[in-house]
């Protein structure tokens, strides 16, 4: 299936460490902005938590995922923002 | 490198797009049926969409020497209004028995109402009645694990479903595993932003590629997305080191095998 075995650290790190620094970058300037009361700025810190557990990828996304089960009455207007309002 | 594209909007998109398809080694495109990125007024507006699937994108796809099949329905956001949905429904028959039609697709959901759990259910038992295969959208983002998780509850009560002939796209980490173990295909959709980055997606082939029910997509439409980004995941797993017969597996056998049961003789050479 695989011909070699690559180095994950040369062909993923500097990439993560971008990203990483966006993310850092990102909540300053929520911060500097006076965002960070808004809901999805919330569950955006609340979803960094998942980082520190197992099955990380997997874990963020249930951390912006609408928990519940049954369908809604109605279609909510305008697109999936990418955070569910949980309380 | 040859490889299948089975899901792109190409009347979203250019002729530019297609001959950089065609140089990146694509061979076929299979076009869902889709939202128009605006609600469509009349049962006619579909008709003539559908028209244009099935008998306009074909000829510029061959301009490319690539094939071109569709999929037909009525798309889950515009599924909120049942009883227009359902005068759409009423003309996909005529369009099943296209030659170059796999089935009925996408169906799904997109807010998870009960109008798109109604008018999804109404496309299941349709495609049944008519022997096709079934292509689903799950809801994006914050909705996609309920979606999903609705979808799949839904097909387990047709127990006359044969969940070889279903592919569930759109599927991230949160939701591959549960729609491989029940059986059914998974698509791993590309874009820049929302849904998997190639590097994402290779992680989901590492996990789960020994099935053959994976296959990967661009989805490429009217909005931020890229037609050549199987091209670029296919970088991504040379990188990981991937053998050329596991990526021929992945990106042509895999969407052939499933497409195949459709009765078609997709890429007869292939």
């Amino acid at each position: 299936m695989k011909e070699t075995k690559t180095a994950m650290m040369d062909v993923y790190f500097m990439d993560a460490r971008s990203k990483l620094i966006d993310i850092a970058a990102f909540m300053d300037r929520a911060e500097r902005y006076g965002e960070t009361g808004d809901y999805r700025y919330q569950e955006f810190v609340k979803a960094l938590d998942a980082l520190r557990s197992s099955d990380r990828a997997e874990s963020v996304l249930m951390k912006l995922s609408d928990p519940s089960k049954e369908p809604s009455e109605k279609a909510s207007a305008g697109p999936a923002v990418g955070a569910y309002q949980k309380d | 490198m040859r490889y299948i594209e089975p899901h792109a909007h190409m009347v979203s998109r250019t002729m530019d797009d297609y001959k950089a398809l065609a140089m990146a080694g694509c061979r076929a495109i299979c076009e869902p049926a889709f939202w128009a990125g605006f609600d469509r007024s009349s049962v006619d507006g579909f008709y003539d969409y559908f028209r244009q699937l099935t008998e306009y994108e074909p000829k510029r796809a061959a301009r490319f020497q690539i094939a071109h099949y569709s999929w037909i329905c009525i798309n889950p956001k515009e599924a909120e209004d049942p009883e227009f949905a359902r005068e759409v429904i009423q003309i996909i028959p005529e369009f099943l028995k296209k030659e170059n039609v796999l089935g009925v697709g996408e169906i799904g959901l997109n807010k998870n109402s009960k109008n798109e759990v109604a008018i999804f259910e109404e496309q299941v038992q349709l495609a049944l009645d008519h022997n096709q295969l079934i292509l689903i959208h799950t809801p994006h983002l914050e909705d996609k694990y309920k979606g999903t998780q609705l979808i799949i509850d839904m097909l387990r009560q047709h127990s006359e479903i044969d969940p070889n002939r279903v592919l569930i796209d759109h599927v991230e980490e949160h939701t591959v595993k549960q729609v491989v173990e029940a059986g059914f295909w998974a698509g791993i959709t590309l874009y820049p932003e929302s849904k998997c980055t190639p590097a994402r997606a290779v992680d989901m082939l590492d996990l789960y590629g020994s099935t053959d029910r994976l296959w990967m997509n661009s989805a490429c439409d009217w909005g931020v997305s890229d037609p050549l980004s199987l091209p670029k995941a296919v970088l991504e797993l040379r990188k990981r080191g991937f053998d050329e017969q596991t990526i021929d597996r992945f990106v042509y056998q895999n969407p052939l095998k499933f497409l195949r049961q459709s009765g078609m003789e997709i890429l007869p050479e292939g």
